[in-house]
């Protein structure tokens, strides 16, 4: 085994026992980033003098004895995340020379936690994509197929772990764009609860949906992480004022009494056979380690496609708005006065999806059309959360597949929205409720594509997700294989 | 049709968009896909329904009004497409 294809807590044993420093772990991922990145392209930018900076002050306070939660540990940050000096571009050409002047919560307390930032990982602009296709920086492959993407809108994130280029990243998740791209690749990937992730300087999409979260290759990485991020900021009127368990001590609760509810709503025509068959073989480990599966009903879950494509572009042509060439980021050149400055630099600085999602939310949002479009969008979405409240008391979890089908193939579905927003579908619930999902590595189709399942809890009962994510992997035994590349 | 290409024109300008005639024609089209798909919703019984905003129960989050270290002029400035002392600089506004 090489260094970098080991996970952040057996490297904290190398750590530990001395056997291994900082310096040798990133000089190992960096190995491998110069010998895989040129085929799968995570990273939009590296920071690789950096992070031997970092790696050689982590090694001191190796030496001195002072070893913290992630001392030493490479992690690679989605580029929707603002870090100080280091340009942030959101997949944009409208960032693409943005350097913020300050850093994001979660980036401050990564560094306070001792991680050693790798580069800042390729993504679909503003995060408004299932694929990492809309990017302006090119095209993130799957590295379990390279003619497939990997999935979005944090496809960087996910692929870097995956390939092993980072030991652990962060991504956003506002429709299933960690544990979508964490399925299809075949990592773990946690959405935490609405408020447990402080999103001071993580750039907007949808505010009342977006939130933070890791990418690891298993349960035990995802908790060491969730211990790191999770917690109240005063910067952050949204973060939740509540103490945050220690989520390791969840791992190896087993799930004795868990009963797993199993919405019939979401095996639906159109999932793929294999999907679907995973899923039964899910079921069935479940059970065989002690808990019950019941069936259970999500009524509303047919209208959350349509209650998430009014919300989210609603909400990004508002926080879109601060684009204008004006700030920050780019401007166009030739134009005659303000409003025509404003027009150019938007049209040239957003790509399709972008402009796309905007034209969807003003229009939702103008005159004569709020009623029928937002407030109909806002009163599903109480009857959606509402279900999840129902369910709660016949279950203590939820499981559902991650995505109703494996990755699919580069420009299979650029040219029909439609086609791609239904690849959210099983994961765009929980942000509209606001509660927790993991995805979990369930399995490979026959072909050797990945294929997730996730877990679903109620609001702040990530510890629950960590519970059952820890006794299914150990199940399913799937960090055996690799991708080949 | 949801949406015409007179309307599209409309929301761009508000949106403070340009699109070319082609740009144009496959927005109108496709805007009318997704809107026609978010007909769905008219299905569901939201009778007496209240809207939901946000996902977790928020109240106000105020603190004491202290002064804290702010960004500087220069750090503020230093994103800024084009700048003049202490200013961001932008098109003539006035003519």
């Amino acid at each position: 085994m090489e260094l970098h294809q080991l996970t952040i807590h057996e490297l904290q044993k190398l750590i530990r026992s001395k056997e291994v420093n900082s310096s040798e772990i990133v000089k190992s991922v960096f190995k491998r980033i110069d010998a895989v990145e040129g085929s799968v392209h995570a990273y939009i930018t590296l920071m690789k003098e950096h992070a031997f900076e970092e790696a050689a002050k982590a090694d001191r306070c190796i030496r001195e004895g002072n070893i913290r939660a992630l001392t030493g540990i490479p992690v690679a940050l989605k580029d929707i995340v603002c870090t100080k000096g280091f340009l942030t571009t959101c997949g944009s050409r409208i960032l693409h020379n943005f350097i913020p002047p300050y850093d994001a919560t979660v980036v401050d307390k990564l560094k306070e936690a001792g991680a050693v930032f790798t580069g800042k990982t390729n993504m679909d602009e503003f995060a408004m994509g299932s694929s990492t296709e809309t990017s302006y920086f090119g095209i993130t492959k799957n590295p379990w197929a390279l003619d497939r993407i990997p999935g979005g809108s944090s496809g960087g994130s996910a692929a870097a772990v995956a390939a092993d280029e980072c030991i652990a990243s962060i991504g956003s998740d506002t429709g299933g764009s960690i544990r979508q791209p964490a399925a299809l690749c075949g990592v773990v990937g946690m959405k935490p609860t609405y408020g447990r992730v402080s999103r001071y300087g993580l750039i907007a999409f949808a505010s009342s949906l977006d939130q933070i979260g890791p990418f690891t290759k298993d349960v035990e990485d995802c908790a060491i992480m969730m211990n790191v991020i999770a917690g109240h900021d005063p910067r952050e009127s949204t973060s939740v004022p509540l103490d945050v368990p220690d989520y390791t001590a969840f791992l190896s609760r087993g799930i004795d009494s868990f009963k797993v509810g199993i919405p019939k709503e979401y095996f639906i025509e159109g999932i793929d056979p294999e999907i679907t068959e995973a899923m039964r073989g899910a079921m069935k480990a479940i059970e065989g380690l002690g808990a019950t599966c019941v069936e259970i009903s999500l009524p509303h879950t047919e209208y959350c496609l349509a209650v998430y494509y009014i919300i989210a572009p609603a909400e990004a042509s508002s926080n879109l708005a601060r684009y204008d060439g004006v700030k920050y980021g780019f401007r166009a050149d030739d134009c005659k006065g303000l409003l025509d400055m404003y027009k150019k630099t938007r049209s040239a600085g957003f790509g399709a999806e972008v402009k796309r999602r905007i034209m969807i939310g003003t229009y939702a949002l103008s005159s004569g059309y709020y009623d029928a479009y937002y407030k109909k969008a806002s009163q599903v979405r109480a009857l959606i959360k509402r279900d999840f409240e129902e369910a709660w008391k016949h279950c203590d979890v939820i499981l559902t597949p991650t995505t109703p089908t494996p990755a699919f193939k580069i420009g299979e579905k650029m040219d029909d929205p439609l086609q791609m927003y239904l690849s959210d579908i099983f994961t765009i619930s929980t942000n509209l409720a606001g509660i927790p999902g993991i995805s979990v590595p369930c399995g490979f189709t026959r072909q050797g594509l990945p294929i997730g399942a996730q877990f679903l809890a109620g609001h702040f009962e990530e510890g629950k997700l960590i519970q059952i994510g820890a006794a299914f992997e150990k199940h399913a035994n799937a960090k055996q294989r690799r991708p080949n590349l | 049709m949801k949406i015409t290409k007179e309307e599209v024109e409309y929301v761009a300008h508000l949106a403070r968009l340009d699109f070319s005639e082609e740009e144009k024609v496959k927005f109108t089209s496709q805007l009318n896909d997704i809107l026609m798909y978010m007909d769905k919703l008219n299905e569901a019984d939201t009778a007496g329904i209240e809207p939901m905003s946000h996902a977790i129960a928020l109240q106000n989050a105020f603190r004491e009004d202290t002064v804290k270290d702010s960004l500087s002029h220069e750090l503020s400035l230093s994103n800024a497409p084009e700048a003049r002392g202490p200013f961001f600089r932008v098109p003539k506004v006035i003519e």
